[in-house]
């Protein structure tokens, strides 16, 4: 049997390489991709305490961020596909304006 | 030290794999390897859920992370072509400062999860967990709100988004 600190420690390894991603990238839709890796590292820890511990309250924790990560992904790709339509550019660099 | 089982072969295998693609998609220059490899990450965490006695997980993994984020992640990405594609930086010019962060961070929490020791507990989920987890939804005195709340928060999303890519609204 694997250690429940295994599971946890591939989970933090996954989450800061999300966390470089978005810090450093600067194409948008790769910060959503890095996004989406940070939301599944997070999983992986929920579902590994609901097998430490017994519940399953950790695996339905899970369906939510699911059902969040799937609203921010249909909603900020909109964003992006919209951005890009009015800016030519999904560089985050250059979507430093509210307006124009 | 007992003998090496099968399980610790495939999550150790499964976890290099997976942590080799995670690193990829985020270093990668082409936009569409990159959902390619994000694809193959979702892939190995939904490996490592099955690992974890979870398999309606797993499914659920698979089919709304691949079957749903990375193929609009891919449709993304090819609405907006020839943008950035091998031309120019592909980082911006705080670069060492963001992985500086990220290392400060991955430092932090290793040193948390190596210093604590959970409390042995009998382990694995009894019974039928499709049955619990479903029945735990619609039960009043567990996730019956957030279940609803949710439901309307994909709606909301669903109108969102489809009112924000509507074309030829504004002056473009």
């Amino acid at each position: 049997m694997i250690p429940t600190t295994y599971y946890l420690a591939l989970s933090a390894i996954l989450f800061s390489i999300g966390v470089i991603g978005v810090l450093v990238r600067r194409n948008a839709i790769v910060i959503f991709m890095s996004i989406e890796l940070m939301l599944n590292s997070a999983n992986l820890a929920f579902v590994a305490f609901a097998r430490e511990f017994g519940t399953l309250d950790g695996q339905l924790m899970v369906f939510f961020v699911m059902t969040v990560a799937a609203a921010e992904v249909a909603v900020g790709l909109a964003l992006i596909v919209a951005i890009f339509r009015s800016k030519a550019s999904i560089d985050v660099d250059a979507v430093n304006l509210l307006k124009g | 030290m007992e003998a090496v089982s099968a399980a610790q072969i495939i999550f150790i295998v499964v976890a290099l794999l997976t942590v080799a693609t995670t690193f990829l998609v985020v270093t990668v220059r082409n936009l569409i390897h990159a959902a390619l490899w994000l694809v193959a990450t979702l892939f190995g965490i939904a490996v490592i859920f099955v690992l974890l006695d979870a398999g309606f997980m797993a499914t659920v993994q698979i089919v709304l992370y691949i079957g749903a984020i990375a193929i609009l992640i891919v449709f993304a990405v090819m609405l907006t072509r020839r943008v950035m594609q091998d031309v120019g930086p592909q980082s911006n010019e705080n670069w060492w400062l963001g992985t500086i962060v990220a290392a400060v961070f991955f430092a932090a929490i290793s040193t948390l999860l190596w210093s604590i020791r959970w409390p042995a507990l009998p382990g694995a989920v009894v019974g039928d967990t499709v049955l619990a987890l479903g029945r735990s939804l619609v039960d009043p005195n567990q996730y019956v709100i957030p279940f609803e709340v949710a439901s309307v928060m994909l709606i909301i999303a669903l109108i969102g988004s489809i009112t924000l890519a509507l074309p030829g609204k504004q002056s473009e």
